[in-house]
């Protein structure tokens, strides 16, 4: 008995003097994770913020607790998902997506939220003040930066009047962006036109819809259409119809270029906030943050199929070249 | 399994038991297969958030849900009985204009009412904390719902009902006007329905368009669940069935999410919840214990004790 406490006291001071980098995460933490669906951009944001806690010393499996769980796109089980993770009380709990984020923050007021991959964190009353939020909770948006998107569209098909968007009108975050898109687009010349599917199996029809009206196609971070993009590539191609995307993830899936960021960043960075919190520092204190890094993604043959050449220095710029 | 889990699991059991008086009104007492409920589920939370959010009164934003969704179910009732639309297409149809029609409402497709003043806030001061509070004001609704539904159903106008389901041209020779009291029974079953929506919203912290997806498909398992596992006849007993079949079913779920040290990830989620409310089925089938043992003992006392 006595050995076994000796070897554990002797265990965790070779453990302390291993690094100071891991002195923070001598002891065991854990942390929620939770998604209203499988869906390759939101869990990218998990397996960053899970990537940015390993980087910082807390591995699974070690001293990581790292729980995740989808609502397989019920609310109802979100709601469910979020009792179970409270009743766990767990270190901090990151809900990824709007609706988690709002089961999550109306089932605790104690335990430290982050919430990640939210449009519009004021409207959808997650914090008052996002400088000063408050409270337990704190997180990061994922708005797009919309008129950078526009200007992107104007510098590689300068010719384009009208831009078509396919969206659907019943996602929280589709609805703030197509506001933004319209009041962007038009500053810059670019007439909107709106092609709205409400499940994945609509995309293909809504893209249709806009062959012979629109001269470029601009797929914003909307759920329902990025999980069914490579229909939106295909109206491309056969009408050389250019496709851009909000998000870099769809430029490998035939989107011709994308100013943005990617979902994996978003995690890094929301993983940073994790860190802070996990530090001692109060949620409430953290002003929620926007995305800091944008990056240039293109596909020069996929712009070919679809009747355009994007200009070389555009190409040089590019963070990523999919060939 | 932890107690907040647990109990989160029992209020939204609750919540849904309205649901599932909703589906066991038009499903089993009048056979109308209505598949309305996954657009009055949502119309209800919509019209009780909006209207909150608007400023009014939560108690009555929550009446106002229920006579929406009594609209609904009219809705599809006239579909069908005035216009000859097969029942089930009938539903199918208001089910999918709603879901305009709940866009339209919220004006977006989610609203937030976290901060918002709820039907939970005259209760909030009395010392009792969230986690207690929410299931216990959900019993005490679907309890009061259920006897009303249970005094309904023995009532001369209930009968009727009843008799409209089970065989509509006797009814009809009874002198019962069946279009209409179906058309009543679609108006109560989608009430209830869009009170269940109303109370979600409210007890959640949102109204969002896509809570009413599977709505239909968790009604009549925890209907199905309930009559299994109970085995009686009675009316009554039935509609008690009903709400426990729904916490039931969302107890499943809770293990389901619980199930980790299985080797199960949240993926295989629907898999399990289906397995388990199919051995809920299957299990009392086989083999009910408290059966064999009334028979049993009905037998020892000669047959005396049967009823």
């Amino acid at each position: 008995m006595r050995l076994r406490t000796a070897i554990t006291g002797l265990s965790a001071a070779a453990l302390t003097a291993a690094g100071l980098t891991l002195s923070a995460a001598a002891q065991e933490v854990t942390v929620a994770t939770t998604a209203i669906v499988e869906h390759p951009a939101l869990d990218a944001a998990r397996d960053g913020v899970r990537d940015e806690l390993a980087a910082a010393g807390y591995v699974e499996g070690k001293n990581l607790r790292f729980l995740y769980e989808s609502a397989q796109g019920n609310p109802a089980t979100a709601a469910q998902i979020a009792r179970k993770f409270v009743g766990e009380a767990p270190d901090v709990i990151v809900p990824i997506s709007t609706p988690s984020a709002q089961a999550v923050v109306s089932a605790t007021n104690e335990i430290p939220v982050v919430f990640t991959a939210v449009t519009d964190p004021v409207g959808a009353k997650l914090v008052g003040d996002p400088k000063m939020p408050g409270g337990n909770v704190t997180g990061m948006s994922d708005l797009s930066p919309i008129g950078l998107h526009m200007d992107l569209i104007k510098e590689i098909t300068p010719d384009a009047k009208t831009v078509g968007v396919p969206f659907n009108p019943g996602e929280a975050n589709s609805v703030t962006l197509m506001e933004l898109i319209k009041k962007e687009a038009p500053a810059r010349g670019l007439k909107v036109v709106e092609a709205p599917a409400t499940k994945s199996s609509e995309v293909l029809g809504a893209a249709q819809s806009l062959v012979g009206k629109a001269d470029v196609i601009y797929v914003p971070t909307d759920n329902t259409i990025v999980s069914a993009f490579e229909a939106v590539v295909k109206v491309g191609i056969d009408n050389k119809v250019p496709v851009y995307a909000g998000d870099t993830d769809s430029v490998s899936r035939g989107a011709i270029a994308a100013l943005g960021f990617n979902y994996y960043d978003i995690g890094r960075q929301t993983g940073k906030m994790v860190l802070r919190v996990l530090k001692g520092e109060a949620p409430g204190s953290i002003p929620v943050e926007g995305v800091e890094i944008t990056e240039l993604y293109v596909n020069p043959g996929m712009a070919q199929k679809m009747g355009v050449t994007i200009p070389e220095t555009l190409v040089a710029k590019a963070k990523e070249v999919v060939q | 399994m932890n107690l907040v889990s647990f109990l989160g699991a029992i209020e939204i059991g609750f919540v849904y038991g309205l649901v599932a008086l909703g589906v066991y009104l038009s499903f089993r007492i009048l056979n109308f297969p209505d598949l309305t409920v996954d657009g009055s589920f949502p119309l209800g939370a919509a019209v009780a958030a909006t209207l909150i959010i608007a400023g009014v009164d939560p108690y009555l934003a929550t009446a106002c849900a229920v006579l929406a969704g009594m609209a609904a179910g009219l809705v599809t009732a006239v579909l069908n009985l005035r216009f000859g639309i097969l029942h089930l297409l009938a539903s199918i149809l208001t089910m999918i204009a709603l879901y305009s029609v709940n866009l339209r409402i919220m004006g977006r497709p989610n609203l937030a009412l976290i901060t918002e003043p709820t039907v939970l806030s005259p209760f909030e001061g009395l010392g009792l904390s969230g986690l207690y509070l929410k299931p216990i004001v959900g019993a005490v609704v679907v309890a009061v719902v259920a006897l009303l539904v249970g005094w309904f159903l023995i009532t001369e106008y209930g009968l009727g009902m009843r008799a409209t389901g089970a065989n509509q041209r006797m009814a009809r020779a009874q002198g019962i006007d069946t279009a209409r009291v179906t058309g009543v029974g679609m108006a109560i079953s989608n009430g209830m329905v869009a009170l269940g929506g109303a109370l979600f919203a409210q007890m959640n912290g949102f109204a969002d368009i896509t809570i009413g997806t599977g709505t239909i498909v968790v009604g009549l398992a925890a209907v199905i669940a309930g009559e299994a596992i109970f085995r009686v006849k009675g009316v009554v007993i039935a509609v008690a069935a009903c709400i426990f079949g729904s916490i039931i079913y969302r107890l499943a779920i809770a293990f389901a999410l619980n199930a980790d040290y299985l080797g199960l990830t949240s993926a295989d989620l629907n898999l399990v919840t289906a397995v388990l409310v199919a051995l809920a089925l299957i299990l009392p089938g086989a083999r009910n214990p408290i059966t064999t043992l009334l028979a049993r003992r009905n037998a020892s006392r000669g047959g005396g004790g049967g009823a």
